[in-house]
């Protein structure tokens, strides 16, 4: 197995940086689709930090690596959950912009 | 330092340099099916980053679902609902800048967190899959230590697919 030296910083720092555009992403966007997207880059920020980090530590292991793919699970079951719930509201709604679904505006 | 930056590396930045550029894309983008092939674009170059740091089996795990699957999910949740889409051109609302200021900060402070902290170099010579291929090495670790979170997930899973489905499908008239 091909392994390169990369140095941790730098590939948390790209986590890092991955995250932080997410999190303004699903601050701002106004489409719930973007919103959804936003939050998927978001967990798969953290997947890149778990990945590292189970390099690290007393004992080096794949335990990351497995806590990796438990949340690749958890977000397609999220994902698609909020897709579903996207298409019901858009059902009913005719729209899906977050400001139109907004009940406390008026 | 030239000494210093091997191949991998190189990859590395390279990859990282595609992997932002497709972010701020899909944050700069206002037409929504091209943001999401923007989203493609990222998944993809966090499967490399995985090939690249030795996680073959979670990189190919994130090929085949979020590459393939959750982008493919999203198109069609697009093309179902208004596929015309654009997000407003951008401006400055109090919103916006609050929003960019605490993702700034954020980012600010996760960055000097890291560069302040001292990494312990990881250890070249440990076998992380012990003498296994990285599959395998996973494979015996999901049934072995993880086999009731394993189970526990399918269940989730399950759940969650049954529960879109429902949530999905068009209301007959006898059920109103």
């Amino acid at each position: 197995m091909a392994y390169f030296p990369i140095p941790t910083g730098s590939l948390l720092a790209l986590g890092a940086i991955l995250f932080c555009i997410g999190l303004y992403g699903a601050l701002t966007k106004r489409n719930l689709i973007i919103v959804l997207v936003s939050v998927e880059l978001m967990l798969n920020a953290a997947n890149i930090n778990l990945v590292v980090f189970s390099r690290l530590g007393l004992n080096p292991g794949l335990n990351g690596q497995v806590f990796a793919l438990f949340t690749i699970t958890v977000a397609a079951a999220e994902i698609a959950v909020g897709l579903a719930l996207l298409l019901a509201v858009f059902r009913l709604r005719k729209t899906s912009d977050v400001n139109d679904l907004n009940e406390n505006k008026n | 330092m030239l000494a210093y930056l091997n191949g991998g590396m190189v990859v590395f930045y390279l990859l990282s340099v595609c992997i932002l550029a497709c972010a701020v894309l899909l944050i700069n983008l206002r037409k929504v099916i091209y943001m999401a092939l923007a989203l493609g674009g990222i998944f993809l170059g966090c499967a490399a980053v995985y090939f690249l740091v030795g996680a073959e089996f979670v990189g190919v795990a994130q090929l085949l679902v979020y590459a393939g699957a959750i982008t493919i999910l999203i198109m069609f949740a697009i093309m179902l609902t208004n596929h015309e889409a654009m997000e407003p051109a951008l401006r400055w609302t109090w919103r916006q800048v609050a929003a960019a200021a605490a993702a700034v900060l954020l980012c600010a402070v996760l960055l000097w967190t890291i560069r302040s902290t001292v990494w312990p170099p990881s250890p070249a010579d440990v076998d992380l899959n012990q003498g296994n291929s990285n599959p395998v090495a996973v494979g015996i670790m999901l049934f072995r230590d993880y086999a009731v979170p394993f189970e526990l997930v399918s269940l989730l899973l399950i759940v969650g697919l049954v529960g879109a489905v429902i949530l999905a499908r068009e209301r007959k008239e006898e059920d109103e």
